[in-house]
């Protein structure tokens, strides 16, 4: 065997390689330039949109691309300018950032960790982009967190509700404005209690993985606060689509609310199989059997139909909203796509905004100056009223909702209404009790 | 005691799917010797010939309603289906209602002939080939039908519900003298049960007790003799390859109430299906049959909170844990043939 | 040549050159030209090229000669790249010991799920790696999250032990290197409106590929290799002249696996990140249609087919209407707007449809994978017989 030698010849083949490279080019360099990963040399600069294009999110995928596509448009000075007229900060001016024109490239997550990584890293060697945003899953957001993290670029979650995304696996560089399992929790136990009573005996059925168990923490936790009882909790996997045998033996324990922290299909699902089961035509103790989706999505509401109606959760943000800034904002998506915005397209688009806002604030695509700017940044008009952007753990605070499936729905959009508002004092939560560290914004090379 | 009788119906009604699913595709993979990727894509073809048929049926024109408005302030703008102005608003709500029983006479032919057309076209070509082949060009298949789908409906789930008749309980608490509402069953769940069982049940005596079922039954264990008899078999295998189809994609249409219907459904189940079949033995409908309903009772005690106590995540690996040992103790699966796909 | 015949040594300089010059012959589209979109050498594609070469080389050799058809590979990836990955946390952020690690992993691994599944052949042996296959997924992804990280997967961490490491320097993050060398670091070479990358990264990946695919030529000549064949052409009459191939047939499955750990250390080694979705069987799936794709059997077809594929994912997605449009502008804008309406559903999102409809076109068309329509065209340009790399001249039937 040679193997010593062959990889001996791998070597100088490519140290061959390198000094005839050496020889020829016009120029050469490492990749430090400029202080900071693809500062923007020209008059444009890019950004990756990358949002789950195939797989069961796809739908929320292109919606989150539709409110990229929106927001772009309006940072380069087109359309109605939507929510650059009621954002409290008036540093965008309409032309571009900085004076340079966006340009975007889009990729496909999968919704899977893997591939999510691979589409950022292409964006940032092959593109230069000089942030990513985007995604439809936590699982996602943690690892392109990372990855943007490593390389120096910026990274505004999409849509991602575990905790984790600034708890446990904080980033300097990353940065959330959707709310998290904790805030859903705490939204919602005061809600249900006024609703339901203090003396209810709670069964979870939980998603087997980190999102289901920050959810389910979160929501036995604040329910317990306020007098309930937790009867059981019962891991579902990831993969179940009928989820029969789980609903049945609920039939055979006192309890008489049922939570299911289940996302996407599984939500579907469960909930369709436990309104078929009559669950909500059940009395148990003399009271109204009821279910609790404590995170509800529009495209979710709509792949359970029916099922929603009545049902409590809570959400980011609804289109039927009255403030100055919701209404500019599905006054200018729905004249351009013809339909209102989901919330992932709304945390989206404010996410593209509010990078923006803090480059020109900051004065500089450097993700540290970003990052600077960010620092509990203060702001409102973007439709969740006044908001500030946590300094300690990079976690937007604003009011969460809590909506319920609507009983006489006017069109396929029209499927949940605002029950309460929950103020943001409400659901504030000390940044050190979800462990992680955030460490130091990294600008690369 | 109760938990126990539940458990054994979800696990029949789990089951019948199963079953039904592995049935059509042991029809083409365990006897016709193609492994057969696309399975999965013809159950969810079925499903979503159901919400085909649920969206024609309601169909509508747009009236402007001026006393509400849209999410815009605009006058909001009301689909009218065009069955209340041909039927009237009782009937042509109906007739929506019961869209997915409909949907059978529907997805009969529309299955059948996927399903010729699929053999005919493609996999008649492969029969000679390595399965690796039939593997790449059936997955190759899959996809793309699966992103035909996706390209017309999207990628959220769609739901099509059952008919307002079916949408209750059936209490077997009070029927067998238990204690009332402990023992309750969705109706439409029991219908699956019994569909499935009547489509196993025609498919085995259209096999057993017909000239045409003996004829391909002899031609699935030897296809040469058969030929050199001078019957055509070919023929006749492009019709089980229609008839397998067509199961696949009832078992589709009737699984849209239970759970709603999305493009990857057919991934789903393809993996699962695959092991249903082997564990029931290559070539052996009874076999597929029988793990069907096997594998989907033992899923349902696995999910018990009781067993999940004390094997926490027994629920995540049942039903390969099952396979496992059954191909270990029987090495041809419960009812399988010899010399069958083994080399 | 390194103990291998002249052809063999030849399709081997062959391999090395091209992956030596990967950089430049995978950018061939100046920067900023619309084309550019297909240039697929920036290091993450190169690496994924590579990375995925030798997870099909390996599945390739138990796949190719045996005929043993695994489909479960990818749970020997995944566990070795979680146990590259605590090397990472707990050890120390060179990569070398991740990936030694994650070979001798991925070997234990596959020895036990080889021992077991190999006392069946055929599609019960398919669906017994299967089997083994989704329930370390399904374990990992849920009840295992501790050790495994579950859906938000593992990466490291600033606060990790890292016992050989030195302390990180304030604010600095921990990246993986090789003594020192950073996988992530980059050299460019500009010349005129081209740009190629050329990648610490890439070259450590390019290298161990190189071995692994000068070890996969040895095994495919040598009398290991021979027995493994006549497993697949007709194992019973083996077994009648007396002969066990169940020590064959469990040698070439934990060398495949260990391939697959391989594969698996590198990945972590070139992208600090693993999650369970590395081991669903989709994942499984992918590495066989790799093979099957390139040409079951032959020796650079699997490495054809892993790089079409990967290409196709991370280039073709890319692709959207905007991009489409600046392409097509030159067209009047009827034209223009039907144009991109009919390519639209094969680009972006629609990247599946044309993996399907490829898959479907080379099976119809190339029975023997990319590796025979590559040998078609040769045909074309020469008139002596090309060069024929499936020993038996044809690629036989597979179960």
């Amino acid at each position: 065997m040679s193997k010593l030698n062959l990889t001996r010849r791998g070597v100088l083949q490519t140290g061959v390689v390198a000094g005839a490279g050496l020889t020829l080019p016009t120029y050469l360099r490492a990749e430090s330039h400029a202080g900071f990963t693809n500062a923007p040399t020209g008059d444009t600069v890019t950004l990756g949109f990358n949002v789950p294009q195939s797989g069961p999110y796809a739908d929320e995928g292109a919606d989150e691309l539709r409110a990229y596509e929106l927001a772009v448009e309006h940072l380069n000075g087109g359309g109605d300018g939507g929510l650059l007229n009621t954002f409290s900060s008036k540093a965008l001016q309409g032309n571009g950032i900085l004076g340079k024109k966006v340009e975007y490239v889009t990729g496909d997550t999968q919704t899977k960790s893997d591939a999510a990584r691979a589409s950022a890293r292409s964006m940032i060697e092959k593109d230069g982009a000089v942030m990513i945003t985007g995604g439809s899953s936590s699982g996602v957001a943690v690892a392109v967190q990372a990855l943007c993290q490593e390389a120096g670029v910026i990274f505004m979650a999409g849509l991602t509700h575990s905790n984790d995304t600034t708890g446990k696996d904080k980033k300097a560089n990353g940065f959330r404005h959707f709310f998290n399992s904790y805030m859903s929790g705490a939204a919602l136990a005061p809600i249900l209690a006024a609703n339901y009573g203090n003396d209810r005996k709670a069964y979870h059925l939980t998603a087997d993985y980190n999102w289901g168990y920050t959810t389910e923490e979160a929501v036995r936790t604040s329910t317990e606060a306020l007098g309930w009882e937790t009867v059981a909790t019962v891991l579902t996997p990831l993969t179940q689509t009928d989820f029969s045998s789980y609903i049945t033996p609920i039939l055979q324990s006192d309890a008489d609310v049922l939570v299911l922290n289940h996302y996407g299909g599984n939500m579907v699902n469960s909930l369709t199989n436990a309104v078929q089961f009559g669950l909500r035509d059940r009395m148990v103790n003399g009271k109204q059997f009821e279910i609790v989706v404590p995170l509800y999505s529009r495209l979710m509401a709509k792949g359970a139909g029916a099922n929603v109606k009545g049902i409590f959760g809570s959400t980011n943000w609804h289109w039927s909203l009255q403030d100055e800034g919701s209404k500019a904002f599905v006054k200018s998506f729905g004249t351009k796509y013809g339909f209102p915005p989901s919330q992932a397209a709304h945390t989206c688009y404010v996410q593209a905004l509010l990078y923006a806002d803090a480059v020109e604030r900051g004065g500089s695509f450097n993700p540290c100056a970003v990052g600077e700017a960010l620092k509990d940044f203060e702001f409102d008009g973007m439709g969740n009223g006044p908001t500030l952007y946590r300094g300690e753990d990079h976690q937007c605070f604003k009011d969460v909702l809590v909506v319920k499936g609507k009983e006489n729905p006017t069109s396929e959009f029209d499927l949940l209404e605002i029950v309460e508002i929950t103020p943001v004092s409400q659901v504030t939560y000390d940044a050190s009790i979800f462990g992680g560290e955030l460490g130091a914004c990294n600008p690369g090379a | 005691m109760e938990a126990i009788i539940l458990q054994v119906l979800n696990g029949l009604d789990k089951g019948s799917a199963y079953a039904l699913i592995a049935l059509g595709l042991t029809l083409i993979f365990g006897t016709l010797g193609v492994v057969n990727f696309a399975h999965g894509a013809l159950f969810m073809i079925g499903a979503f010939c159901a919400v085909t048929l649920s969206r024609i049926i309601s169909i509508s024109h747009e009236v402007v309603d001026n006393t509400q408005t849209d999410f815009l302030g605009n006058p909001l703008k009301v689909d009218v289906p065009y069955v209340y102005d041909w039927f009237g608003q009782a009937t042509g709500d109906a007739l929506i209602d019961w869209a997915v029983p409909l949907s059978i006479l529907f997805a009969i032919p529309v299955m059948v002939g996927i399903g010729v057309a699929m053999e005919r076209g493609l996999i008649k070509h492969f029969y000679k080939r390595p399965h690796a082949d039939q593997i790449l060009v059936t997955f190759g298949l899959a996809i793309v039908l699966q992103e035909i789908i996706k390209y017309f409906y999207g990628a959220n789930p769609i739901p099509t519900p059952a008919p307002d008749a079916f949408r209750g309980s059936f209490d077997f608490g009070a029927a067998f003298g238990f204690d009332p509402n402990v023992i309750i069953y969705p109706y439409w769940r029991l219908v699956y049960f019994g569909f499935a069982a009547i489509i196993i049940g025609a498919v085995f005596a259209f096999l057993q007790f017909t000239t045409f079922g003996m004829v391909v039954r002899a031609g699935m264990a030897d296809r040469e003799t058969v030929q050199l008899l001078g019957i055509n078999i070919d023929r006749r295998f492009t019709l089980m390859f229609g008839i397998a189809a067509a199961v696949a994609g009832l078992a589709g249409v009737m699984y849209t109430p239970i759970n709603s219907p999305n493009y990857h459904m057919g991934m789903d189940f393809l993996v699962l299906s695959f092991v249903v079949v082997v564990v029931g033995g290559m070539g052996s409908l009874p076999g597929a049959v029988l793990a069907g309903f096997l594998l989907g009772i033992l899923e349902s005690f696995a999910s018990m909170r009781e067993v999940l106590n004390i094997l926490p995540g027994l629920n995540q690996i049942i039903i390969y844990l099952v396979a496992i040992i059954i191909l270990l103790t029987r090495p041809r699966g419960l009812m399988g043939r010899k010399g069958v796909m083994e080399d | 040549m390194f103990g291998l015949e002249k052809k063999d040594a030849r399709l081997l300089i062959l391999v090395a050159v091209l992956v030596a010059f990967a950089p430049f012959i995978l950018n061939p589209f100046p920067e900023g030209s619309g084309l550019a979109q297909f240039n697929a050498g920036y290091p993450d594609l190169m690496q994924r090229f590579v990375i995925f070469g030798i997870f099909a080389i390996g599945f390739n050799i138990l796949f190719g000669l045996t005929g043993y058809l695994s489909f479960g590979h990818a749970a020997f990836l995944g566990v070795g790249s979680y146990a590259a990955m605590w090397m990472m946390k707990l050890l120390t952020m060179n990569v070398i010991p991740g990936i030694v690690v994650s070979v001798i992993v991925a070997g234990v691994f596959s020895l036990a799920v080889g021992w077991i599944s190999l006392r069946r052949s055929g599609i019960y042996f398919s669906i017994l790696t299967l089997a083994f296959a989704q329930m370390s997924y399904s374990l990992a992804y849920s009840v295992l999250t501790p050790l495994t990280g579950g859906e938000t997967g593992l990466q490291p961490k600033i606060t990790d032990p890292r016992i050989l490491d030195a302390a990180l320097a304030p604010g600095a993050t921990p990246k993986a290197n090789l003594f020192g060398l950073e996988m992530g670091s980059s050299v460019e070479l500009g010349m005129g409106s081209w740009l190629f990358t050329f990648n610490a990264g890439y070259y450590v990946a390019a290298i161990v590929m190189l071995v692994a695919f000068y070890m996969s030529i040895r095994i495919f000549r040598s009398p290991f290799g021979m027995m493994l064949r006549a497993v697949k052409s007709n194992q019973q009459r083996l077994n009648y002249t007396g002969l066990n191939t169940k020590p064959y047939t469990l040698a070439a499955f934990v060398i495949s696996g260990m391939y697959a750990g391989l594969a698996g250390g590198l990945m972590v080694a070139m992208d600090t990140q693993v999650g369970a979705e590395r081991m669903f069987w989709t994942a499984s799936g992918e590495v066989v249609l790799m093979t099957i794709l390139g040409g079951v059997g032959t020796l650079i077809g699997p490495v054809l087919g892993a790089g079409a594929i990967k290409y196709m994912e991370n280039i073709l997605s890319k692709i959207n209407s905007d991009i489409l449009h600046t392409w097509f502008a030159f067209l009047p804008d009827g034209l223009e707007d039907f144009v991109v309406t009919l390519i639209y559903p094969f680009i972006g999102k629609g990247w599946h449809l044309t993996l399907g409809l490829i898959f479907m076109a080379v099976v119809i068309f190339l029975p023997g994978g990319l590796v025979e329509g590559g040998q078609k065209i040769a045909k074309l340009f020469k008139r002596k017989s090309p060069v024929d790399d499936s020993p038996d001249g044809k690629t036989t039937p597979a179960e």
